[in-house]
């Protein structure tokens, strides 16, 4: 299953994936991502697609650098106190290989905390990276988050579980 | 002070122009809004395509109180108390789900009741002979509201034995929820794509204040729909416009637009903005609709209906619509400071699968807990409930666009800038929770 795949460079990409978000360097972080790349967070569980369904996120790249250029924006007025938050990753597998050994898929379980002041949310679930490897350069083609509670009623989450 | 016997007190509290900060902040107002405006007026409860087949459920809340919209055997909708007759447990826990045998059965003790409500099995049942259960309100099952209104699939639902009728209260508001339905080729609508639950920390009037407020896109949401504009300004000429692009930049859209928008006032508070055009009047033409619009309808009746784009409709208290894009907004209040949305989106029969991916995308982008024109909005409303903790100025305004003569003629077209809509809200608050003066 693992052919072809360098198990230790997967599992840096998924530890440096978050580390960008948690250290909000979004521009870095946007370009692990390939062109065609997705961030998928489903709003139900066994989703099959974004399209036909609602999601918390579902964003192609132009959409990921709306809320990345809107982050730097003086009149985000609900980030003038500005949210962090904080990824704690399980120790990630390589859980399949697609498209003929060309994608990886590994499969994190995470906690994520965002805190804003006084307000704190805690997020938990598993995230799965499909990885490709692009002129010799780890890339992600898919973000999927499925949250433990992709159902309950929530509050705004204004970063990147 | 009380508010709870003191009527005068309560409509004091509304001004012509202007409405006193204790209506977001007080939780004895709260208590009696559950009490008097969201019992004694038609509360929207759900969908029924949630419930296509006999014995299918949903539960949720009106007013704090625990219902159920099921199915009966006949196919009618009905709404009951989630409440079992026996101790009181809920009966059913799930959201939505299928009675067994058509039988809601209690899972404490198991009495089982037929889908009208009534007693069909007591475990043990002797036990009760020459007991005084026979005559006590016990014994005649789950409470059935008596007062429930299926419109077109929109069920509406008044806790209270008395109060206005149901085409007395909305009116000719309807009109936008005739224009959503018949958008559908076939004529009918089926709730599709999930529903989306988002938590306000606010009072849940400024979320209905908002949804007719024009004067906020441009300055809220200048961060998202601005730097979406942006981002899309440097593309070459010709390039096609992804959706998202289309559903974005309208937002900010200048005063000149919101105003000219237009917003058509009825009375018990209900309105709707976008009376001559809207945010969603230029959204790209979607494939083979139009022609199935029009061999349904004919092509002139089908040019009306796809020619009529409001924005959003209030229905007094507790739901918005975007008929234009099938989608809706609950509004289920939990404290003064507590706020339950619920987005939920359409299929329209027999019309392409495209505009389920539209209205689809739109409450992911605008609605959604993760959305960032809902993370302004929302900022702007928390931002409200704690900046009216300030004391040296109880009143909050309404002035824009006042004229005397709605006092005595409110219902019509207003410039879609007025807050008109608010005052209209605000004079049928007052008479639900006070009483005429």
């Amino acid at each position: 299953m693992s052919a072809g795949a360098d198990l230790e460079a997967l599992t840096r990409l998924v530890y440096h994936e978050a580390q960008l978000v948690d250290e909000k360097r979004f521009d870095e972080w946007y370009e692990l991502f390939t062109d065609d790349a997705y961030y998928w967070m489903p709003l139900t569980r066994n989703q099959p697609d974004g399209e036909n369904h609602t999601s918390l996120f579902y964003e192609d790249k132009l959409l990921l650098r709306v809320r990345i250029e809107r982050l730097k924006n003086p009149r985000s007025f609900s980030q003038h106190q500005p949210s962090f938050c904080q990824h704690v990753l399980q120790s990630p597998a390589l859980e399949s290989v697609m498209a003929d050994g060309a994608c990886w898929v590994m499969r994190t379980p995470f906690v994520y905390v965002e805190s804003q002041l006084d307000q704190q949310l805690v997020l938990a679930g598993i995230a799965r990276l499909h990885v490709v490897s692009l002129e010799g350069r780890l890339r992600i083609r898919l973000k999927k988050v499925e949250l433990v509670n992709c159902d309950a009623a929530l509050p705004s989450i204004q970063l990147f579980p | 002070m009380s508010y709870r016997d003191d009527p005068a007190a309560i409509r004091a509290l509304v001004r012509e122009d202007a409405v006193h900060r204790d209506v977001y902040r007080s939780q004895e107002l709260f208590d009696l809004e559950m009490e008097r405006l969201w019992r004694d007026t038609w509360i929207y409860v759900g969908h029924d395509s949630q419930v296509p087949q006999p014995g299918d459920y949903y539960s949720t809340e009106i007013a704090r109180q625990p219902v159920i919209l099921l199915r009966d055997e006949a196919g009618t909708v009905r709404v009951l108390m989630n409440r079992c007759a026996h101790k009181g447990a809920r009966l059913v826990s799930a959201v939505s789900g299928h009675c067994e045998q058509n039988l809601l059965r209690c899972p404490y003790h198991g009495w089982t009741y037929r889908l009208d409500g009534s007693i069909r099995t007591i475990p043990m049942k002797g036990g009760y002979e020459g007991t005084g259960l026979a005559d006590s309100p016990n014994a005649r099952g789950i409470v059935t509201l008596p007062h429930v209104a299926n419109y077109r699939g929109f069920v509406f639902a008044r806790l209270s034995a008395t109060g206005p009728s149901f085409e007395d209260y909305f009116g000719a508001s309807l009109s936008s929820i005739d224009n959503m339905v018949e958008r559908a080729p076939e004529g009918r609508l089926e709730v599709a794509g999930g529903v989306l639950r988002y938590l306000h920390d606010c009072n849940w009037k400024m979320f209905i204040e908002n949804l007719n407020d024009t004067m906020h896109p441009m300055v809220a949401h200048e961060s998202a729909a601005g730097t979406a504009k942006k981002l899309w300004a440097g593309k070459p000429e010709g390039t096609p416009q992804p959706m998202a692009i289309e559903q974005f930049l309208p937002f900010v859209n200048g005063y000149q637009f919101f105003d000219q928008m237009g917003v058509h006032i009825y009375e018990n508070g209900h309105s709707y903005t976008g009376v001559n055009f809207s945010i969603h009047s230029n959204y790209a033409a979607v494939g083979e609709y139009e022609l199935l619009m029009e061999r349904t309808y004919g092509t002139e009746r089908a040019r009306q209906i796809l020619g009529e784009v409001r924005h959003n409709t209030v229905y007094y208290p507790s739901l918005t619509i975007k008929g234009a894009i099938q989608a809706i907004r609950v509004v289920r209040p939990l404290a003064p400071d507590r706020t339950l949305i619920e987005s939920w989106t359409f299929r329209l029969a027999g019309a392409p699968a495209q505009l389920l991916r539209r209205t689809v995308m739109y409450s992911r982008l605008i609605n959604a807990p993760t959305s960032v024109v809902g993370h302004d909005d929302r900022h702007c409303y928390r931002a409200i409930q704690e900046g009216l903790a300030a004391e040296g100025n109880d009143w909050v305004s309404l002035h824009r666009n006042y004229s005397a003569a709605e006092r005595t003629q409110l219902e019509g077209n207003y410039n879609g800038t007025s807050e008109v809509s608010m005052r209209g809200q605000y004079r049928a608050w007052a008479r639900f929770m006070a009483g005429a003066a």
